[in-house]
């Protein structure tokens, strides 16, 4: 019984100690959520659409080149939405070798629908669009982790998020420039390279003038951003090609650098596939214009003055934009546009004040607790502080050793958890009172308190758990924060108000003879 | 020392003061909400956008409104301690998702402060949360009760009985209609902290009942001349002592949050308040009536349908007879 006694006294010594080192030093070891230390969770929606909506376009862009090669020039592929492409004026001798030349191109991603006078609707298999979008999420998940991990930011998370399978979480832990952030997160950085048809022109109509004011299927008009052109206030307009014959998903590298007139510049490098496609584009079209669109801006349309294939600038940027630019070009184009669906930002301040806050009220409430314990238990009152507090460190070693993050909400677990760990105590110490009444000697007493109650501490313990789990599933980082504190609590203080205070009670009672229990 | 000798308390004979206070919290609760036309949702759930500033000289309340007259359905608010210069704004939903930026409300305000001249200042925290995240965590938030609800009816009806399981669970729901109650009746909004708070109460309040029942179980085995109400009601008071000092400690823990918590923290802090007392009452008072009432009806039921059934776990079903030699005896 003496031995049992040491080797429990020794493993409680030795737990506590390594729970120590696990948490020495606090700053160091224990990672505090954003809410403490500021900085910005944001989550976006990958706008899927997009992504859906290009496939669309390129599939209807192709099949009709197919078809003017062969000879079907009345018929017009019309993209309606992302999903669904309408081909008009099929005449009824054609329709044989439509359909083959459409099976060819379509039937592995569209369904097609027949329909009355020539017309005919291809729609996208609901697998290979839901195929697609994911591949976007997955694709936009990446791009947007190279541009955070361009930002400087330590530990940033870059994770899936919510049930619908289209949402991203960023977390960017101490990041005042959150604007900046944004944006660069933001921005498609979608670098396009399409021949010029017509313009520029300074309005719309005067463009459209030699085309009756219709645009052609295979076409677009798209302007140009005045300050990048140089000079002039008003957009200008240009009708280009709808396809990009080369885009940036072909290029090498992308830099800061300075234009011929010493202004802030990004220079970018083809990799060999998008040098073969641009010396092609360039040696057959020269003389003609090649617009350098970014995010459906035209940046600028120089005159192709001989075959190019390996390098090209994008010239009228700021400094910022260019440094900001270089990144999101070298992070590869997003596959969709993103919208922001939540931000939350906490500035160091607040933070800062948020934590004075929580140390204040675990403080206080641990004192106000302990003098209670004190006063109402005396001298075993101790051993509850003792086991209240060992706990704490236990939940704090556990924290840091699974790399949980400490938040706000967090510090009210670890209060809560001070409550539940007195709970405990009071339970037993209720109940050792309990069996004292009935005249028991101390040790019987003792020892039937805490057989008695422990079924009873595992049953709240499991109850509370539960709890608990359904919360980490349901929240957020804060609120995950909590439900990890509460966790570890818990489990803890099945360890320390059953194991740590029990032995406490029995080395007591084996060191001398007492007569009366001080509780 | 100690707070109580053998306490011995009716508590059955109160059940129905008890449960009237109930109905009439609840109901308080309810008209305002009617009033209101809807629970005080935070722009966690409801969508909206929040910014905290921090102004470099004084601002009064006034100035700021002054400032931002024309911005439609703000609040404004001062936060945190007077001399800290810091002023909260909070402004719905702006107009549907598609289409309107995230940021849009916060640069309007933005924009008309710093046209106001009220001098420098700095957004020390901005929330700007969009309506499909605010659905999203309203589904979430009540599908974790759900299913936190039906993970401690199961537990409970696998380690007691199911009478005490629907018992525990009841006293749950009481304690949030109350808590609930008691947030719109004093104005306070459901945010994310006070949604984990109420999810924590389910925990903390089920600690309690658990602690009677398991009493009550212990009880079956030893005190075997008393109706099933008689020895619930001993339980009751045997734990009375215990009871009330956990919901005392806790209490003034919560209540440390609640002072020293901070702004942030004081709606969370609140709530926990209310819960850990409504959860103590509510053992009491709820989860204990209605294991009685349920455990008497089933009984009941047997001893009209007069089939003995001997079942281990529902000794409770010879209860009738033992009833009628009691009442002999006293």
């Amino acid at each position: 019984m003496q031995k049992n006694l040491q080797w429990k006294l020794l493993s409680i010594v030795a737990i506590t100690a390594i729970a120590a080192w696990a948490v020495y030093p606090p700053g160091d070891r224990i990672r505090l959520g954003l809410d403490l230390e500021g900085g910005v969770h944001m989550v976006l929606r990958v706008q899927t659409d997009d992504a859906l909506q290009v496939e669309t376009e390129l599939a209807a862009e192709q099949l009709s080149e197919q078809l003017s090669l062969q000879g079907l020039t009345r018929v017009t592929m019309i993209p309606v939405d992302a999903t669904t492409i309408r081909a008009e004026g099929v005449a009824p001798d054609q329709d044989a070798e439509f359909r083959r030349l459409a099976n060819e191109r379509l039937s592995a991603t569209y369904d097609r629908e027949p329909g009355a006078g020539g017309v005919y609707t291809f729609r996208m298999r609901g697998p290979i669009a839901s195929s697609l979008r994911d591949e976007a999420v997955r694709q936009a998940l990446e791009t947007i982790e190279r541009r955070v991990n361009e930002l400087g930011v330590s530990e940033p998370i870059v994770a899936p998020h919510g049930i619908g399978g289209n949402q991203i979480l960023v977390q960017l832990p101490g990041v005042t420039d959150v604007a900046r952030a944004k944006e660069l997160i933001r921005s498609t950085s979608l670098l396009e390279f399409k021949l010029v048809e017509e313009g520029p022109s300074p309005t719309r109509e005067l463009l459209l003038q030699a085309r009756n004011g219709v645009v052609p299927p295979d076409m677009e008009v798209i302007t140009g951003s005045p300050d990048a052109l140089g000079g002039s206030t008003e957009p200008l307009y240009y009708l280009v090609r709808r396809v990009a014959a080369v885009s940036g998903r072909d290029l090498r590298n992308a830099r800061p650098s300075l234009d011929e007139f010493n202004q802030p510049a990004v220079s970018f490098t083809f990799n060999r596939e998008g040098a073969r496609k641009m010396g092609d584009l360039t040696g057959q079209n020269l003389g003609r214009s090649l617009a350098i669109v970014l995010d459906e801006q035209i940046r600028s349309a120089p005159t192709i003055q001989g075959r190019i294939s390996d390098s090209g600038q994008i010239t009228g940027v700021t400094q910022q934009e260019a440094e900001d630019l270089q990144i999101t070009l070298r992070s590869g184009a997003l596959p969709a546009s993103l919208t922001y669906l939540e931000e939350r930002t906490v500035g160091p301040t607040l933070g800062a004040d948020s934590i004075r806050a929580g140390v204040a009220a675990s403080i206080a409430g641990l004192i106000v607790v302990a003098l209670f314990m004190l006063v109402y238990y005396k001298l075993a009152g101790i051993n509850a502080i003792v086991a209240v507090v060992l706990n704490l460190l236990i939940l704090m070693a556990c924290m840091s050793y699974v790399g949980a993050v400490l938040t706000l909400p967090g510090i009210a677990g670890l209060i809560l958890t001070i409550g539940i760990g007195v709970d405990s105590n009071v339970l037993i110490f209720e109940r050792i009172k309990e069996e004292l009444r009935s005249a028991r000697s101390i040790k019987t007493a003792v020892g039937a308190g805490f057989d008695r109650v422990l079924l009873t501490i595992i049953d709240t313990h499991v109850a509370s758990l539960i709890s608990a789990a359904f919360l980490f599933q349901f929240g957020s980082g804060p609120i995950k924060g909590f439900a990890t504190t509460l966790f570890f609590g818990l489990v803890a203080n099945v360890f320390t108000a059953v194991f740590v205070s029990r032995t406490l009670f029995e080395t007591i009672l084996s060191r001398r003879r007492v007569a009366t229990l001080s509780i | 020392m100690a707070l109580f000798k053998t306490p011995n308390i009716d508590f059955i004979g109160l059940r129905w003061p008890a449960l009237a206070l109930s109905v009439l919290v609840i109901a308080v609760g309810l008209a305002v909400t009617v009033v209101r036309g809807s629970l005080p949702l935070g722009i966690d759930f409801s969508g909206g956008s929040l910014i905290i500033l921090k102004f470099e000289q004084p601002v009064g309340e006034g100035a700021v409104r002054g400032a931002l007259a024309m911005i439609p359905e703000k609040v404004i608010q001062q936060y945190g301690d007077i001399g800290d210069n810091e002023v909260l704004v909070r402004l719905p939903i702006s107009g549907p998702e598609e289409g309107v930026s995230l940021e849009a409300g916060a640069n309007d305000v933005m924009a008309a402060l710093e046209g106001a001249g009220l001098g420098d200042f700095e957004v020390i925290g901005q929330e700007l949360v969009g309506p499909v995240i605010g659905q999203e965590l309203q589904r979430r938030g009540i599908s974790a009760f759900v299913f936190a609800m039906a993970g401690i009816l199961i537990y409970i009806g696998l380690r007691f009985r199911f009478s005490f399981a629907v018992g525990a669970v009841v006293a749950v729901a009481h304690d949030i209609a109350i808590t609930l109650s008691l947030l719109t009746f004093l104005g306070y909004e459901l945010s994310l902290n006070v949604v984990a708070a109420m999810l924590t109460i389910t925990g903390y309040s089920v600690n309690d009942s658990i602690v009677v029942f398991d009493r009550v179980r212990e009880n079956l085995r030893g005190m075997r001349r008393d109706t099933f109400a008689d020895l619930v009601n001993v339980s009751i008071n045997q734990t009375l002592a215990r009871t009330i000092i956990t919901s005392g400690t806790t209490g003034v823990a919560v209540l440390a949050l609640f002072v020293f918590g901070g702004e942030v923290l004081e709606g969370f802090a609140f709530t926990m308040l209310v819960g850990v007392f409504s959860g103590t009452y509510s053992t009491i008072f709820i989860a204990a009536m209605i294991a009685i009432v349920i455990t008497e009806r089933k009984a009941t039921r047997v001893r009209q349908a007069n089939v003995p059934v001997a079942s281990k776990n529902e000794a409770i079903s010879q209860r009738p007879k033992r009833r009628s030699r009691k009442a002999r005896a006293s």
